[in-house]
Order: C-alpha cells, then sequence, then structure tokens
C-alpha cells in the first residue's frame, strides 16, 4: 500500500529510523568525546599515567596515535551501521511512498 | 649543516611549474566543462565518494598542518603531536553529525541548509557574514603564510610569491569552479601524502625502521621531557577549548561543507568523510615521525635558526635525506598545496557572495543561471584580489592567530546555528540570526582580547579574556542565543517546515 509524505512521518518505521539514526550518531559521537577529551585531560591533569616507559618510547605516545586510530575505527564502524540497516530502511519506506510525491 | 634552503632551486621551479601546467590543463578541460551554477559551484554534482574523500582531504590538510605540525613536533616534542591529534576529530564528528543531512538539504552553500526552513533573506545575510569572516581570515593566514614560506624555500620576494599564489588560483577558480579546484585538490592530496610516506621511510631507514630506536635517540639528544607533555596541557580549560574549536571547527568551515554538494547522494557523502578521514588520520599519525627524525638528524638550533617557529623542520629534512632534488620536491608540494587551499576558501567565498547574497537576496531568486556565475566569476575577481592585497599588507604580521579565529568563529558562528536547523523543532529565524552573530561576534572580540593576540601582538601586560581559544564560551553563547531567541520569537513556518523537511533529510528525496 502506497501512502503520502506526511503519513510516512507519522508512521512508526519511519519515526523509529529517525531516533535510530540519532540514538546511533550520538553514542558514537560519546565515545569521540570520551576518547579525545579524555586524552587531553589525562595529559593535562594525570600526566604521570602517560609518561610511564613503554620500551624506550612511553604510553603517550601511542596513546595519541591510539586517539586517532580509534576515531577512525568510530567512522567507520558508522559507515558500516549505515551501509548494512540504515540504506535498507531507507530504501524500504521510499518503496512505500507514493512516487509523485516531492 | 650547508643547507641550500632560499637560494632559487632550479629542481623545486622545474616541479612547481610542472604541477602549475598540469593543474591549468585540467582547468583547460573543465572550463569546457563548466557552463551552468551546477557545474560552476558543484562540479555538476558529478565527483565520486573516493574522489571527494581526496579533495577533502586535500581542503584540509594545509601547509600550516604539514610543516607547522611537523616543525612544532621537532622544536616542542610531545606537544606538538597533541596537536596532530586535535586535527582529526572533527572528521568522525562530522560524520555522525552533519555529512549526510547536508548533501540532502543543500544546494551550494550551507546557508541553503538555513534558508530550507528560516526565513531566507535575513539568515542568508547573516550566514554570509558568518561564512565570509571564516574564508577572509584563513586565506589571509593562508597567503602570508606562504608568501613567507616561497621567501624562505626560493628565495623569491614576498611580493612577488603573493601575487603568484593570487594569480594562479584565481586561474583555477574562474575557469574551471568546482571542477577544476577539485582536481587541484585530487593532485595536491595525493602529491602529499606521498611526500611525506616518502619523507617518513627515508627517516626512519635512518633508525634501522624501529620507532624505539628514534624515540631512544629523541631521549638521548633531548632528555626524557621530549617525549612528555609540557607547556601545553598547563590550563585543561584551555587544552578543552582548543579542542572544541578544532572538532567543531571543522563543521563549519564553509569551503568543507560545500564539497557534499559535489557528489550525487547523501550515501556518497558518507564514503567521502570515511576516506577522507583515512587519508588524514594515516597523514597526522606519521607527521609526528617527521619532526621528530629532524630534531634529531638536524638539531632544535639548526631547525630554529632558519624560521624560529621551526616551519622549515620538513623541507631541512628532505634536503638531508634526498638531496637537493627532494628538498625541491617538497618545496613544491608545499607551493602547492597553498596553492589549492586558497583556491578552494576563495570559490567558497564567491559562491556565497552569488548565491546567497546575490542570487537568493538582491534578486530574490530572479536571476538567470548566466548571470549568477557571471557574478560569481566577479566575486572570484574581487575576493582574490583583496586577498592578495591584503596578503601584501600584513607582510609582517604575526598572523598565526588567524587560523584559531577561523576555526573558532566557523565552530561557534556556523556550526550551532547548522545543527540546531537539522535537529531542533523550534528552532527560528531569530534563533538563527542571533546564533551566528552572537557566535561570530563573541569569538572575534575574545580572540582580540586574550592572551594571543592582547599581549603576544599588541603587547600588553596583562589579557582582558583569560583563554587562549574562545570556542568554549563563544560556542556556549551561540547555543544560549538559539535557545533564547527561539522561545522569545517563535517561528511557525519554520516549525511546520520542519515536519515535511525529514523526508528529505533521512530520506533523501528531494534533494538535488
Amino acid at each position: 500500500m502506497k501512502i503520502k509524505a506526511h503519513q510516512l512521518i507519522e508512521s512508526i518505521e519511519f519515526k523509529k529510523l529517525v531516533r535510530d539514526r540519532w540514538t546511533v550518531s550520538f553514542v558514537l559521537l560519546f565515545f569521540l568525546f570520551l576518547n579525545y577529551y579524555g586524552f587531553i585531560l589525562i595529559i593535562s591533569l594525570k600526566k604521570e599515567w602517560v609518561t610511564n616507559k613503554l620500551g624506550t618510547g612511553n604510553y603517550g605516545l601511542y596513546a595519541g596515535a591510539s586517539v586517532i586510530l580509534f576515531s577512525w575505527l568510530l567512522t567507520f564502524l558508522y559507515v558500516f551501521w549505515a551501509n548494512r540497516y540504515y540504506d535498507q530502511e531507507v530504501e524500504v519506506l521510499k518503496s512505500k511512498l507514493e512516487s509523485e510525491n516531492k | 649543516m650547508g643547507s641550500s634552503l632560499g637560494q632559487p632551486n632550479v629542481i623545486s621551479v622545474l616541479f612547481f611549474v610542472l604541477f602549475v601546467i598540469l593543474t591549468l590543463g585540467i582547468t583547460y578541460w573543465a572550463a569546457k566543462k563548466t557552463k551552468t551554477s551546477n557545474e560552476f559551484y558543484a562540479a555538476g554534482r558529478s565527483i565520486t565518494g573516493l574522489q571527494n574523500g581526496l579533495a577533502l582531504s586535500g581542503d584540509f590538510m594545509s601547509a600550516a598542518s604539514f610543516l607547522g605540525i611537523s616543525g612544532m613536533v621537532a622544536l616542542k616534542g610531545y606537544d606538538g603531536l597533541i596537536y596532530a591529534v586535535g586535527w582529526l576529530v572533527g572528521w568522525p564528528a562530522l560524520m555522525f553529525l552533519l555529512a549526510e543531512p547536508l548533501r540532502n538539504l543543500g544546494k551550494y552553500t550551507f546557508a541553503d541548509v538555513l534558508a530550507v526552513r528560516l526565513k531566507q533573506k535575513p539568515i542568508r545575510i547573516v550566514a554570509s557574514i558568518g561564512g565570509i569572516l571564516v574564508t577572509i581570515t584563513y586565506s589571509i593566514a593562508q597567503i602570508v603564510g606562504s608568501g613567507k614560506l616561497i621567501n624562505l624555500m626560493f628565495g623569491l620576494p614576498y611580493e612577488f610569491a603573493v601575487l603568484i599564489v593570487g594569480g594562479v588560483m584565481l586561474l583555477y577558480v574562474l575557469f574551471g569552479g568546482m571542477i577544476a579546484t577539485t582536481w587541484v585538490q585530487i593532485i595536491k592530496a595525493c602529491l602529499l601524502l606521498f611526500g611525506v610516506t616518502l619523507l617518513v621511510i627515508l627517516s626512519l631507514a635512518q633508525f634501522g625502521f624501529s620507532l624505539e630506536n628514534l624515540f631512544s635517540a629523541v631521549e638521548s639528544k633531548f632528555g626524557r621531557s621530549a617525549l612528555e607533555p609540557g607547556g601545553f596541557a598547563a590550563s585543561p580549560i584551555d587544552s578543552i577549548s582548543l579542542g572544541l574549536a578544532l572538532m567543531f571547527g571543522l563543521l563549519g568551515l564553509p569551503h568543507i561543507l560545500m564539497r557534499f554538494y559535489t557528489v550525487p547522494d547523501a550515501k556518497e557523502a558518507r564514503k567521502s568523510v570515511a576516506y577522507a578521514t583515512t587519508f588524514i588520520g594515516y597523514f597526522y599519525i606519521i607527521i609526528p615521525i617527521v619532526g621528530f627524525a629532524a630534531a634529531v638528524l638536524i638539531g632544535r638550533e639548526q631547525i630554529a635558526g632558519i624560521d624560529k617557529g621551526g616551519n622549515m623542520a620538513a623541507a631541512l629534512l628532505a634536503e638531508l635525506l634526498g638531496g637537493t632534488p627532494f628538498l625541491g620536491f617538497i618545496a613544491a608540494v608545499a607551493f602547492a598545496t597553498i596553492l589549492a587551499v586558497v583556491a578552494g576558501l576563495t570559490l567558497a567565498a564567491a559562491s556565497t557572495i552569488s548565491h546567497d547574497l546575490y542570487f537568493n537576496v538582491f534578486t530574490e531568486g530572479k536571476a538567470t543561471e548566466k548571470e549568477e556565475v557571471s557574478v560569481a566569476k566577479k566575486a572570484t575577481v574581487i575576493f582574490s584580489i583583496a586577498s592578495i592585497l591584503i596578503g601584501i599588507l600584513f607582510k609582517d604580521q604575526n598572523v598565526a592567530f588567524m587560523v584559531g579565529l577561523a576555526f573558532a568563529i566557523a565552530a561557534s558562528g556556523n556550526f550551532p546555528a547548522l545543527i540546531l536547523s537539522i535537529l531542533w523543532k523550534n528552532f527560528s529565524t531569530l534563533g538563527g540570526v542571533f546564533s551566528i552573530l552572537i557566535g561570530s561576534i563573541s569569538a572575534t572580540l575574545f580572540i582580540i582580547f586574550s592572551p594571543t593576540v592582547w599581549v603576544d601582538v599588541f603587547k600588553f601586560d596583562q589579557a582582558i579574556f583569560p583563554l587562549k581559544n574562545p570556542a568554549i564560551v563563544s560556542m556556549s553563547l551561540a547555543f544560549l542565543s538559539a535557545f533564547i531567541f527561539s522561545k522569545l520569537f517563535p517561528d511557525d513556518n519554520a516549525i511546520a517546515k520542519y515536519e515535511s523537511e525529514k523526508v528529505r533529510v533521512y530520506l533523501g528525496i528531494g534533494a538535488e
């Protein structure tokens, strides 16, 4: 059954899509904050945590690279979720919509 | 160590001329395809995710991050590395919050997104102010930096260097529009990634391809403190504030945001960010190695002796490891980098002037496509001439704070309004207007009163505003004013349109 745009917006599926989209975004954003601002706060407040030796370097050197690596992983987690779930849901919802609708 | 830095170098000039000929060839090709406004501003929406990812990284990896961060690591050790980390973390945030909605809502500029449901005229006027403030401060910083770099690297006079940068950039944008600008960025990003990778491989070869050996060499030469956080982290609020500006500034940079309109749909926009994050992440992970290697192999005194900001560390290292040819290559890459970034900025400013101000405000959408493109081209010429003149005027000024200013205005002026218009139903036109105005103005004023300008530039004893970067305060002010003015002056029309906008935001239906 085809429905109109304003009906679609009211539908449970669409509301769920919107809610899921922002839940995923904000959960990932929370981890990004934790990751980056955690790093910044540790090096400014608890410096001794990162100055311990690790080989000839120290934890801090690898922590900097890990922050970048972890942020990159979060980005790919989002891509993975969007390809797996979001795009499919969008296709399903689009097919329900009346074609002449803008 | 004897260095040929600062003398006219045949190889670097050759490399640079090659780059300019190649990119002008592309501009010639693009010029034939660039007739409609869609082609001029958005490359006909024909760019793929991978291409756009490379172009985005090209737009973002400026000479400031290539030469500046390697220099900071060379002179200050670990503190430079903290900076490198901060430059990447905006990209995931851009992905989670803006990339897809932006592509689905907008047409050519970020103001399009706000204008979907707020009142066209007032919102476009203030959004243009925010956008142009960011692009002009960012390009002045680039141009002044470039003049000095070229002076140091090639020994060319400052004014002549600025004229070359301005002139070639004008040709790209004027004739090739977004198609040419995108390809210039792609070529530059590849050259830069290749050059830095080669530099890292040659550096690590000196240490038996072991990071451990590199770190122990740094420690034995400069002591453990070079590998540990120092003065940067003295004030946690300051570092958080700088972090906020770096992270959310990216989400308000007009020349970055407009790249999302060059891809066909939201899926490609998502891919672009994924590729960009990969390239940029790789770049910022390896660039500290260049800095540490330069500190050990060349020495801090020598690096600081040539340029006290350390900007020549990468170039000196290239000369040491690969001789004059490699120095020439790295110098040409640095020059190309500045050229490409300034071209992107100019296109963003020209689009704002012609699309937001002329087309949508001045003629209320009645101008023909031909007129709009012609105004965009005139705006390009005016913006370029203005940047060249200001660049020459600012010759001996320290403009390092201008990059911080551009990011602070972008984070406080542009980003809050943009995200609220997508997420908050009750966001009103006046809320948007005041959020942009208060965010941009407070960021600008706080920077002027901050230690970076009030003390370092104006030489007063005490700064009026204590933080080096104001984002934490000015962003809060922007969000707060958006909230207060939206509550005081609600906009029924905007609330009504919010619902219908949703099919476009989430499903991409009706997106151009």
